[in-house]
Formats: C-alpha cells, sequence, structure tokens
C-alpha cells in the first residue's frame, strides 16, 4: 500500500485533469468496483487493462456517468474534474458527457447521414450559430478522426453504409465534434480488422495533443502501443497503476505479472 | 366558439415560443453563455402555455353541459318537477333542449320556449366566458414564461420536466381508464342493489327484466336472477370452446411441427384475417349462414332444433377464437427450446412422438394461458351473441335450445333506454360489473401463466 | 475400436432390439400420420369456414351494388306545385301520371288502381323529383327525363331474387304485378346500373334508397378522434415505461393494468362510456366524437403494447451513441429512438385502429345504432357508423336489407383489408435488421 501512495503522488506532479477517490460500483448485489482511486492526467493515454469482467469498461462508464443509464447501477465514491465534483446534485450529466466524449467497443453511427452524425452533438449544445459554422466544425472534426479525405465527397451518405474502421472513426470524430477535454474510448478496436486498428491507434496518439484519452483495452500490446500510463484492474480492484513502461517491464505486484505474462486472464 | 378558443390557444402557444426564442437569442447575441439552448427557451414557454390552458378548456367543455343545464333548470318555475318520476322529467328537459336546437315539434308552452331561450343564451354566455378565459390566462402565462429567459435559467431541465410530467400522465390514463371502468360500474351496481336484493340476483333462477312502464300497468314485477343467463353464456362459450379448442390446437401443432414452410408462410396470415373480421359480420354470418344450415340439417335428421340454437351463435364463435387459440399454442411450442425436441429425436422418437410426448407436455402452461384468453373473450364476446342468441333466458344446459347471454342482456336493455333509474337500465350495469369482475379474473391469472412460462424458458 | 464384427451385431439380442423398433415402427409412423391428418383436418375446416364466410357475403351482397331503375318522362305541371314554396307539390300525381302513360288499360284516378301501378316504384321516387325541380325551379311546365329506383320487390323480381316460378301465393309479388313489370321491361324503361347511392346516400327506411354515407363519415370521424386521442397518449406512455419508468411497484401496476386492459370485453367499454361520458358528463348521445373517445380508450393498449415493442427493438447502443455525445434522455428519445421506432408504432396504430373500426358493441350503448337519414356534417352531429349500420340493417325485415348488410360488410372489409396492406407495406418497406 505504501507503493501506492508513492505512485500517487508521482502521478500529481503532471497536470491532473481527473481525480477518482474511493470509487466504488454496486450492480444490485454484485460489488463491480471496490475502492479505486485513480489520477488522470492532462494530455496523456491512459490505459485500463485487466481480465474481462474486471470492471474496468465499468469504471470509464462512471468518469462521464453513463452508468446513471443503468437502473440498478449504483456509484459511490468522489471522481474530479479539474477539482470539481462530478456527482455533485448540481452537475448535469449531459454537461459532463459535452465535457467528456465517449467512444464505444462497437461502432455506433446513428443511422443518418455521415454529416448529421458529426453535426448532432455541436447542434444539441448549440455550438455553432450559423451553416457555414457547422460545416467548419463538422469538416474540422472529420479531420481530427482522420476521415475527411475519405467521406467528404459523400457527406450526405448515411454513416451506416461505411465499412467498420471508417464507422468507428466516424464515431471518434462525432465524440470530438463537441469539443470534449477527456475522450473516454470502450476497447474501441475491438471489433475492428488490424489494419483499421493501426488507423485508430495512431489517431489516438494524435489525439492526445488536446485531449485526455483513457482507453479500456483488452490487448496489452495495444496499452503497451499507445499509453503513457496503465492501470491494471483485477475482480473489481485497480491493483496497479504506473506509467506504462514501468507496469509492462517491472510490475510491482504479482498479479499484473501474472496477467502480463498470460497466466490469468 | 371552442373552434376559436382553440385556435386562440395555439396562436398563443407559437407566440410563447418564437417570443421565448427571440429573447433568448437576444441575450446569446450579447456575448453572454446561456445555460439552455434558445429553442428549449422556446419549448418551455410554449409547454407552461399550452398544458395548463388545454387541461383548463377540457376541463370546462367537460363540465359546461352540465353546469348549464343546472342554471336553466333552476330558473324553471317551481314546482314543474312536483310529482313526476325522473323519466318525465327527463323528457322535459329533452323537449327544452330540442327547442333550443332549433327543432319545434308542435307548439310547446310558453315557458318551454322561455326556458329553450334561456339555455341558449346561457351556452352564449358559457362561450364568451371559455373564450376570454383562454385570453386571459394565456396572457398571464406568456408574460410569466417571459419573465423565465435568463443567462442562468434551465429552460431544458423546465422543458423537460413539463414533458416527462405529461409522459407520466399518458402512463397512468391507462390506470384513470381502469377507475373509471370500476367507478362507473360500481356506481350503478349499488343503485341496483338498493332495488333488487344481491341474493335474488346471484342466487335467482328466473330472470324477466319486464317492469311495468305506467303506474296503472298490471304487468310482471319483473324478476333479475342472474343465473339463467349467466348459464346461457356458459353454454354457448362451452359450444365455442369445443370448435376453437381441437380446431385451434391441432393447427398449431401442424404448423409448428409438420407443415412444409411455404404451407405455413401462407396459412398462417389467412388465419390471421380470421381473427380480423369484426364481429358483426361474424353475427351476421351466423343468422344468415350457419344457423338456416344447422337448422336444414337438423330437420334431414329429425331433430328439433331451437330458431336461435346456441350451437348457431357458439359455433360461429369458435371460428372466430380458432386463431386466437392457434397463434398462442404456436408461440407456445416455439418457445420450447431446441434442446428438448433434439432429445427425444436422438432417442429415436418420431416427430409425431416428439410432439406428443415432449413439445406438447411442455408447452401446456403456456397454451392454458392462451385458451384462459381464448375463454375471457368467448364470455365477454357480444356480437354474435346479439345477433345470433336469444332473448329469452332459461334454465337449460340444452345447445340445441335458445339460450340468452349476459352481453346479449346489456345490449338489450339499454340500447335506446338511458334513464338511469329503473332495475331494468342498471341490472345492465350490475351483469356488467359481473362480467367485468369474472373476465379480469380470468385475464390476470391468464397473463399470470403466460408470463411464468414465458420465464422458465427466457 | 472394439473387436465386435458386423456379423457379430446383426445377431444376438441387439438383432432382436432392431427387429423390435422396425416392427412398431409403421404402427408408430401410422400414428403420426394420422396427427398430420387431423392437423391437416383443422386447417382445411379453419379455412373452409372463412371462404364459406366471403363466399356467402358476396353472394349475397353483390346484387346490392346493382339497383333496377325505371326511366321515366315526367311532365311537371305547373298546376300541381306551389310556386311560393317549391317542396309543397303534388309530386307524386306526377310521376302517377307519367306512370298511367304505360298502362292505357289502368284509371289513373282510381287511388288503388293507381297505387298498384306506382308501387313498382321507390316510395323516394316523388322526392328525386321534388328535389329536380327545387334544384332548377326552370323545370317547371317541361318534361322531365328522370330515373327513379324500382321498390325494394320489383328490384327482387328484376334481378331473379323473387323467383317467379314459386306459386304465387308464397311470393311477395303477385302474378298481375309481375305482368305491369314486364310491360316497363318490354318498353325499354328498365335498367340495372350500378347502385351509386350505397355510398352517396344516407340510410333510410326504403332498402332502395339507403346508403352507407351517413356511417362511412360517422366512423371517419370516430376514427379521427380515436387516432388523435389515443396516439399520442400511447405513445407518451409507451415511451415514459420504455425509457423512463423507475423499476418499481408503481410501474408493475401500470403495466399489468394495461395488459388486463387489452382484455376487457368491448361492451364494457360502452357501459363506462354510458355511464359517464353521457350520464355524468352530458356529452350528446349518437355522437362520433364520444364513440371516438370510447374507441381511443380501447385502442390505447393495443398502441400503449405495439409502441413499446418497437422502442424495445431499437438497439442500446444508438442510445449510448447519443448519451455519449451529451444529449440529454429525452433528446436520445425524441431524435433518435422514437424517429427509427416510427415505423413499427405506425403499423401497431394502424392496426389498433382497423380493429377500432370493426367495433360495434360499444357504439351500439352510446346510441350510434339511431336512424338517422342525413350525414353528419360534424363530429357532434348524430350518426351511426360502419359496423353499426350493419348492425341496423341486419335486423331489418326488408329483403332488400340482407343483400345490402352483406355489401356493406364487404364495403368495411374493404376499408380493413386496404389499412392491414399500409400496414404490412409499411413494416416491409421500413423493416430494420439491427
Amino acid at each position: 500500500m505504501n507503493d501506492m501512495r508513492k505512485i500517487e503522488r508521482d502521478v500529481k506532479m503532471a497536470d491532473t485533469k481527473i481525480t477518482a477517490r474511493n470509487v466504488n460500483v454496486f450492480y444490485g448485489e454484485t460489488h463491480a468496483i471496490k475502492n479505486v482511486d485513480v489520477d488522470i492526467a492532462e494530455n496523456t493515454v491512459t490505459a485500463f487493462i485487466g481480465p474481462s469482467g474486471c470492471g474496468k469498461s465499468t469504471f470509464l462508464r462512471c468518469i462521464n456517468r453513463m452508468n446513471d443509464t443503468i437502473d440498478i447501477c449504483r456509484v459511490t465514491g468522489d471522481i474530479q474534474l479539474d477539482g470539481s465534483d462530478i456527482n455533485a446534485a448540481s452537475v448535469d450529466p449531459v454537461q459532463l458527457r459535452a465535457k467528456v466524449g465517449m467512444v464505444f467497443q462497437k461502432p455506433n453511427p446513428f443511422p443518418k447521414s455521415i454529416y448529421d452524425n458529426v453535426a448532432y452533438g455541436p447542434r444539441i449544445h448549440g455550438l455553432a450559430r450559423t451553416k457555414s459554422d457547422m460545416d467548419e466544425i463538422v469538416e474540422r472534426a472529420l479531420r481530427r478522426g482522420a476521415l475527411w479525405e475519405e467521406v467528404k465527397d459523400r457527406l450526405d451518405q448515411p454513416g451506416t453504409g461505411l465499412s467498420g474502421g471508417q464507422q468507428q472513426r466516424l464515431c471518434i470524430a462525432r465524440a470530438v465534434a463537441t469539443e470534449p477535454e477527456v475522450l473516454l474510448m470502450d476497447e474501441p478496436c475491438s471489433a475492428l480488422d488490424p489494419i483499421a486498428t493501426a488507423q485508430i491507434e495512431e489517431l489516438i496518439d494524435e489525439l492526445r495533443q488536446e485531449y485526455s484519452v483513457v482507453i479500456v483495452t483488452h490487448s496489452m500490446q495495444q496499452a503497451a502501443r499507445v499509453s503513457q500510463k496503465t492501470a491494471f484492474f483485477h475482480l473489481g480492484n485497480l491493483v496497479e497503476f504506473n506509467d506504462t513502461s514501468n507496469i509492462f517491464s517491472n510490475p510491482s505486484d504479482p498479479r499484473t505479472e501474472s496477467y502480463i505474462t498470460g497466466r490469468i486472464g | 366558439m371552442v373552434l376559436f378558443a382553440f385556435t386562440m390557444l395555439l396562436c398563443a402557444t407559437m407566440l410563447a415560443y418564437f417570443v421565448n426564442r427571440r429573447a433568448a437569442l437576444s441575450i446569446r447575441a450579447g456575448g453572454v453563455q446561456l445555460h439552455s439552448l434558445e429553442s428549449f427557451h422556446g419549448l418551455f414557454a410554449a409547454l407552461s402555455v399550452l398544458v395548463p390552458v388545454l387541461v383548463g378548456i377540457l376541463l370546462w367543455l367537460a363540465l359546461e353541459g352540465t353546469a348549464v343545464d343546472g342554471f336553466m333548470l333552476r330558473s324553471l318555475p317551481e314546482g314543474t318537477f312536483e310529482g313526476l318520476d325522473s323519466g318525465a322529467s327527463q323528457l322535459i328537459v329533452a323537449e327544452i333542449k330540442s327547442i333550443a336546437g332549433g327543432r319545434v315539434f308542435g307548439t310547446p308552452e310558453p315557458w318551454k320556449i322561455e326556458a329553450a331561450e334561456r339555455l341558449v343564451r346561457y351556452h352564449r354566455i358559457a362561450d364568451w366566458l371559455l373564450v376570454a378565459l383562454v385570453a386571459t390566462s394565456a396572457t398571464i402565462l406568456l408574460w410569466f414564461a417571459r419573465r423565465s429567459v435568463a443567462e442562468q435559467f434551465r429552460a431544458r431541465q423546465s422543458a423537460e420536466r413539463i414533458v416527462l410530467g405529461l409522459m407520466i400522465f399518458c402512463a397512468t390514463a391507462a390506470i384513470f381508464v381502469t377507475i373509471g371502468i370500476v367507478f362507473a360500474l360500481t356506481f350503478e351496481t349499488i343503485k341496483f342493489f338498493q332495488i333488487v336484493p344481491i341474493t335474488e340476483f346471484l342466487f335467482g333462477t328466473s330472470w324477466e327484466p319486464q317492469i311495468p312502464i305506467r303506474e296503472d300497468q298490471v304487468a310482471a314485477e319483473g324478476a333479475f336472477g342472474a343465473v339463467p343467463v349467466f348459464l346461457g353464456t356458459i353454454v354457448i362459450s362451452t359450444v365455442a370452446l369445443f370448435v376453437a379448442i381441437p380446431v385451434g390446437l391441432m393447427t398449431a401443432i401442424y404448423l409448428n411441427e409438420f407443415a412444409p414452410h411455404r404451407v405455413r408462410k401462407t396459412v398462417k396470415p389467412i388465419l390471421e384475417i380470421l381473427a380480423g373480421v369484426p364481429t358483426v359480420v361474424y353475427g351476421f354470418f351466423a343468422v344468415l349462414t350457419v344457423a338456416p344450415a344447422i337448422r336444414q340439417f337438423a330437420a334431414t335428421i329429425g331433430v328439433d332444433v331451437a330458431p336461435n340454437t346456441a350451437l348457431a351463435a357458439g359455433g360461429v364463435m369458435g371460428i372466430m377464437l380458432i386463431p386466437f387459440i392457434s397463434s398462442f399454442a404456436d408461440d407456445a411450442l416455439s418457445a420450447v427450446p431446441r434442446s428438448l425436441r433434439d432429445g427425444a429425436l436422438a432417442l429415436g422418437a418420431t416427430r409425431g412422438e416428439m410432439m406428443l410426448n415432449v413439445l406438447f407436455p411442455a408447452a401446456i402452461p403456456g397454451i392454458v394461458g392462451g385458451v384462459l384468453l381464448a375463454v375471457s373473450r368467448a364470455i365477454g364476446e357480444t356480437m354474435i351473441v346479439v345477433m345470433a342468441a336469444g332473448l329469452i333466458a332459461k334454465m337449460t344446459i340444452n345447445p340445441l335450445d335458445s339460450v340468452t347471454a349476459v352481453t346479449v342482456q346489456i345490449v338489450t336493455l339499454l340500447i335506446g333506454d338511458t334513464s338511469f333509474d329503473n332495475p331494468k337500465t342498471l341490472s345492465a350495469f350490475a351483469l356488467g360489473m359481473m362480467l367485468f369482475l369474472i373476465t379480469l379474473i380470468i385475464n390476470i391469472f391468464a397473463l399470470r401463466i403466460v408470463r411464468k412460462y414465458r420465464e422458465i424458458y427466457d | 475400436m472394439t473387436d465386435i464384427t458386423p456379423e457379430q451385431a446383426g445377431s444376438g439380442s441387439s438383432h432382436s432390439a432392431t427387429e423390435l423398433v422396425r416392427k412398431s415402427l409403421a404402427r408408430r409412423n401410422r400414428k403420426q400420420r394420422v396427427l398430420q391428418g387431423f392437423g391437416i383436418a383443422a386447417i382445411f375446416f379453419a379455412l373452409s369456414m372463412l371462404v364459406i364466410l366471403i363466399g356467402s357475403l358476396i353472394s349475397t351482397g353483390y346484387p346490392a351494388f346493382t339497383q333496377t331503375h325505371v326511366e321515366l318522362e315526367v311532365y311537371v305541371d305547373p298546376d300541381e306545385v306551389n310556386p311560393d314554396n317549391l317542396s309543397r307539390g303534388s309530386y307524386d300525381e306526377m310521376i302517377a301520371v307519367s306512370m298511367g302513360a304505360y298502362f292505357p288499360g289502368v284509371d289513373m284516378t282510381d287511388r288503388t288502381a293507381a297505387r298498384e301501378v306506382t308501387q313498382i316504384l321507390s316510395s323516394g321516387a316523388q322526392l328525386l323529383l321534388r328535389e329536380r325541380v327545387i334544384a332548377d325551379p326552370s323545370l317547371i311546365g317541361q318534361t322531365v327525363n328522370i330515373k327513379v329506383p324500382a321498390s325494394d320487390n320489383f328490384d327482387q323480381l328484376n334481378k331473379g331474387l323473387v323467383k317467379r316460378d314459386t306459386p304465387e301465393r308464397l311470393r311477395r309479388v303477385d302474378d298481375a304485378a309481375i305482368e305491369r313489370f314486364d310491360t316497363l321491361n318490354e318498353a325499354g324503361i328498365i335498367s340495372t346500373p350500378l347502385n351509386t347511392r350505397l355510398v352517396t346516400n344516407a340510410d333510410s327506411r326504403f332498402p332502395e334508397l339507403a346508403g352507407l354515407k351517413g356511417a362511412i363519415i360517422g366512423s371517419f370521424w370516430a376514427l379521427l378522434t380515436c387516432f388523435v386521442i389515443s396516439f399520442p397518449i400511447g405513445i407518451g406512455a409507451a415511451i415514459y415505461l420504455e425509457e423512463f419508468a423507475p423499476k418499481n411497484r408503481l410501474s408493475d401496476i401500470i403495466e399489468i393494468n394495461i395488459n388486463n386492459l387489452a382484455a376487457v370485453p368491448s361492451v364494457v367499454f360502452g357501459l363506462l362510456a354510458l355511464a359517464v361520458f353521457l350520464g355524468w358528463f352530458g356529452m350528446p348521445r349518437s355522437a362520433p366524437l364520444v364513440g371516438g373517445i370510447t374507441l381511443a380508450l380501447m385502442t390505447l393498449p393495443t398502441i400503449i403494447i405495439a409502441t413499446r415493442a418497437a422502442l424495445k427493438a431499437v438497439p442500446p447502443s444508438i442510445r449510448e451513441a447519443a448519451l455519449g455525445v451529451g444529449a440529454s434522455k429525452q433528446q436520445v428519445v425524441f431524435h433518435h429512438v422514437l424517429p427509427l421506432a416510427m415505423p413499427g408504432i405506425l403499423t401497431g396504430t394502424i392496426i389498433g385502429l382497423a380493429q377500432a373500426l370493426g367495433e360495434t358493441a360499444p357504439l351500439l350503448l352510446i346510441g350510434m345504432n339511431a336512424f338517422i337519414t342525413s350525414a353528419p356534417s360534424g363530429p357532434f352531429d348524430s350518426a351511426t357508423a360502419l359496423p353499426t349500420q350493419i348492425f341496423i340493417w341486419a335486423d331489418s325485415p326488408e329483403r332488400g336489407f340482407v343483400s345490402r348488410t352483406s355489401a356493406a360488410i364487404l364495403v368495411l372489409l374493404t376499408f380493413l383489408i386496404s389499412m392491414n396492406a399500409i400496414a404490412i407495406y409499411l413494416r416491409q418497406k421500413f423493416e430494420r435488421k439491427w
């Protein structure tokens, strides 16, 4: 435990975007997340790894309060974004989610045109005043999603007609379009082929320039490739949280070590 | 006038939307970040004008008629209704109303014409009052809504709360309907039991709801023993189920297991047509085709059959219920897990044995639920029996005889007669109450069985 | 591998088991065939009932789609018409005179004799003439060519429904009357054109004049009211229950309640309407508005159940996507889920409305079986609806109403089939596989 405290201090030296303390999540009777403390730094890619069912996705969904949408789910503890409690009664989850964007496991474009997919967020948040404003936002978002060149001539075609990798980049562009500060990615490549995965990973690295990215992945290689920080979850506990290079080269917990070497999971 | 009130409300609503939206936009143009989008400010204003005023108008319309009638009645000369029973007084009111509506028959007394004129005047006043009320309340609400526009005003939350409230209201509407049914039935049924003892109704074996129309008539007192009426319903429903259950189940078994895909695909929708035919059509079918056919057939084998035999009504009702039972049974059979079928087939059972010994027993709870729902339908079915069954209540269980049914009595007792104070009409409500309770119990029971069954295999 | 050879397997105890199975198999297969036979017989029974139903309706209903007419040259005698009030005039006399021209042997001043001749025509014939004259007063003093419907008995005779070879005393048209009718027929003034009055006239005491216009318009108003009330309320309720309601006792009760309401006998809704709408609120009797409200209460559960199913079919990933970009829960529903569920909702609604269109019993109780000879001009006027009109006609003693009832049913079924066809089309056109 003393080790953990030390690590925490180290992290705090960077600009901390999100601080989570003592977070517990219950699904009905199940205790899904147990006393998790994490700090997520700005302009960093933080990866959550761990065997399936370990709670990494559940924890990710706490950060933009997506768990609110599940009736039986109860979250306790303290999560702060820029020093203010996101679970406070005064915080509107809608505004929180505009600030903390999310990309899901399976690409889930709306069955609307590519343009409308990207424009939807800015539209409901009132980010564009004119049509040309909106065009600009859409173009910028699609460029950041590394999709602009491929779709600029067919913005009015349905987003569901794109290939899987393109759909996922469209979803990233859609998330980016609302100008979030944090981008949560829940296994964004699990439904994609290797080439598309490589493109997305490249994109994640670029996105780091402007956002704090938190990515849940079941692939240790991916975590090692894209992240600077890695957190290892096991059975609802945060076992270890450290610089990615440290976790993979020199894990301090035996459970981490056995997971990385493929003995559990 | 009412239309005018609605138009005014519509205009006020649109006005509220645009005024508030404009206001919000102008704040935003000043460079201030609004909490909510301008369209939500507009929506909030529109809803806060529309909803209260609309509720007001509807309440007004629901109560206006009774209130205006009340005023008119109070202005009638003293003692108009003295010594008159309610039927006669209703006749007077109806006459005044028809004069007010411009339909004058003969030469009515001057006081009636006067009352009619007053009625017309009250209605006009009420209309004007409504319009005035709508105008003022809409203006006030609009003003309040306009004042709400502010940088920090959470218009989206407020508007969404109103919408959520509306949706909750919609969801509880179904409960209100049930409460309305229970209240209406209970109210009239209690009135009935004040005239006719409940024991006579429940256990009496004679049903003759004719009552003297005039005081001096020495006609029968009228008897309200509901047993033969319910017996008739039971006889007809039994006939119906005798047709529907075997045919429906056999159809389901064949379609589910043996029918080639193409047959299944064509037969199922055709059977659905049977379910979609309105019951009044079945009723006519029973009278036009089935009853004569049964009579003719009976005559050739020398059996005497009553003209309104329960066989015709029940048989046609059975045809109506075939698709009902077959689709329930088909669903229940399809819900049985594949593993059970495969297990039986792997033992070397023929498909017939698999169906009869494994699939069908496993599906029985689901099928029973469907059959129970069909029973409740048969009991509550109205048009077929009204057209094809008899009117006279008899203590018989002979399906060749002419029997009546609960729904037949309800309809015939209430057609063309709406005064709610004689046992004849009130007895219809008592019958309705019984009908409602019986079908309700069967339905709850059946739905619970169906739900349990689904849970087993889900 | 075991070391049992095929020959060994074929002998001894296992041999007899196989033999037993083989022997019993014929019997077991026969049993299965019997089961299948029963199934096929059941389907055959159900389908043949449908065929008989439709067949008997068509065979009795088709004569009503034509109507025997008599073409007359009527002199509109200025002496017989009151010039100040055109609706006063002896139009029946004028028609009698023009009929008399075909029967030179009959003394048309003799009332009984004249009656025997004019009974070939519908009693509404003089009204038709009167309408013509009122519409165009310049016809007074001229000869008008007018086609009037024959009365029911002669219409039946002309269509062969009254058989000429039945003994006279069992026939509703006696031999002399047949002879008179044949005289007109030889004169070439009898024709049997399409019976447009079936849809352009309202109800009438006389079958040859009765039409469905009032019933169709009444049904239209009732259905419109039903739709306006049940569609928004049903969708609102379904959205709340499916997307917002917390899983608690209240929403359980609402759900059970809706399922039960869907199975409450329709006549009970009629009792509710009679006691509450007419009795307590004093709404007008026989009005399509009240009928529509009553039907709306019955259609509500259907729409709620269909809408919930359609909402359930929209995959959760769409909801998450919208939530993820910061849409509020209501924005998720109204921007994404509801539009995607709309085809399913519309299909369910149309099916619900089709059921409502065929519903009869509750309308009878609120007096929509009144005898009304003019089409309603609005939802507050007294009116009948298609199914109640069918009920009224089915109860009428005149022979002509039998075929008219069947014809009315065919009209009703046509409406129902078209509504269901629209629903099926919508379902197939917009069906989306996720």
